[in-house]
């Protein structure tokens, strides 16, 4: 078998743009992304940004708990305080990208074609981007995964809008519906994404260990949660492999 | 220390710097890896790990106006949610109907 990288055509390169992009719209979380954004335009409108601002913000960041910290600390807190709690709260890319690359490179992928679909990648994107590249073919995955992650973008932007739009208007229990939406989708998605053993495992355990370090007030518990539960996860499934 | 002024060059130097420079990392990190490599399965479970954190930390420490909400409403919603999408054919958009609906019926039933 000979391992001559293919490119793929720029047709083919375009056609799985598209398919990523459509997918990214039959995804819940198009419309999770679109009432959370709402919140989050809202909330940008309320400590006095501009409209272009909180656009640039989404398409810069693209990560709506480092937004939200920007948004509601910059006016009061020093910059050094909001660059770190900005830099904790996406932490969380690392694992994410680095288990994502082997993921989505064929043999003709560049490191520079990488630094979008890196940029790309936040919770939502990953979490569908995970569960829907396996059936993609490997030459085509990283224009879909552009196309999957510009779509989702495009949702946050539209929702931001409306948001910043509606500002002050949005009823208490229409906010709390909102903002509900984000963990009940990650958890729907991250269950229909999750088959195997190790998966399953990992996201149950971080559910439960999660709450405790938080509540232990540790510091830094997001990160810890996930060494400590992914840890344990990964465990299981090597003793599991060896009993075998 | 703030910048009034200036908040394009806070958005590049303090929102969007501290935020980007992790996905370089995993990129760094990431490549050389072969998908079914033993670590890149333990960088997955601890990703997947960290994704589960975040749900909980939102759930049960949650912003704004969700925190109006009590606790068990908000787990009760959680769980039936995830309920309704055993029940439907595994389907997200069922799960994320129903643990909404119980929000709202939770969150009416139980205001003063």
């Amino acid at each position: 078998m000979s391992q001559t990288p293919i490119e793929p055509s720029p047709a083919t390169t375009r056609a799985a743009f598209l398919n990523g992009l459509g997918a990214a719209w039959r995804s819940i979380f198009a419309y999770v992304l679109v009432g959370n954004y709402i919140g989050i335009g809202a909330l940008s409108y309320e400590f006095g940004f501009s409209l272009p601002w909180m656009i640039l913000s989404t398409l810069v960041i693209w990560a709506a708990p480092a937004q939200v910290i920007l948004i509601s600390t910059l006016t009061t807190a020093t910059l050094l305080e909001v660059a770190i709690a900005v830099g904790l709260s996406s932490a969380r890319f690392l694992p994410m990208v680095a288990a994502l690359v082997p993921l989505l490179k064929a043999a003709h992928t560049r490191q520079f074609q990488l630094l979008l679909p890196s940029h790309l990648t936040a919770i939502s994107v990953w979490v569908e981007g995970m569960r829907m590249l396996p059936q993609v073919p490997r030459a085509e995955r990283v224009p879909f995964y552009n196309g999957l992650g510009l779509g989702l973008l495009s949702a946050a932007v539209i929702g931001s809008v409306i948001g910043y739009a509606l500002a002050a208007r949005l009823p208490p229990l229409l906010a709390t519906t909102l903002l509900f939406f984000t963990p009940i989708a990650i958890l729907m998605s991250s269950a229909r994404n999750s088959t195997t053993l190790i998966d399953r495992l990992a996201f149950v355990l971080g559910l439960v260990i999660g709450p405790l370090l938080a509540a232990q007030k540790v510091k830094l518990d997001l990160m810890w949660t996930g060494l400590v539960a992914g840890t344990i996860a990964y465990a299981v499934h090597r003793l599991r492999e060896k009993w075998r | 220390m703030n910048f009034p002024m200036e908040p394009y060059l806070a958005l590049l130097l303090i929102g969007f710097l501290p935020s980007e420079v992790w996905r370089w990392l995993g990129l760094l990190f990431g490549r050389g890896l072969d998908e079914n490599s033993e670590i890149i399965l333990w960088v997955r479970a601890v990703a997947t790990a960290l994704v589960a954190a975040v749900v909980a930390r939102i759930v049960l420490f949650p912003p704004g106006a969700l925190a109006a909400v009590p606790v068990e409403v908000r787990l009760a919603a959680l769980g039936l949610g995830f309920l309704a999408f055993l029940v439907f054919r595994r389907s997200a958009f069922a799960g994320v109907i129903v643990g909404e609906a119980v929000l709202i019926g939770g969150a009416a039933a139980l205001a003063p």
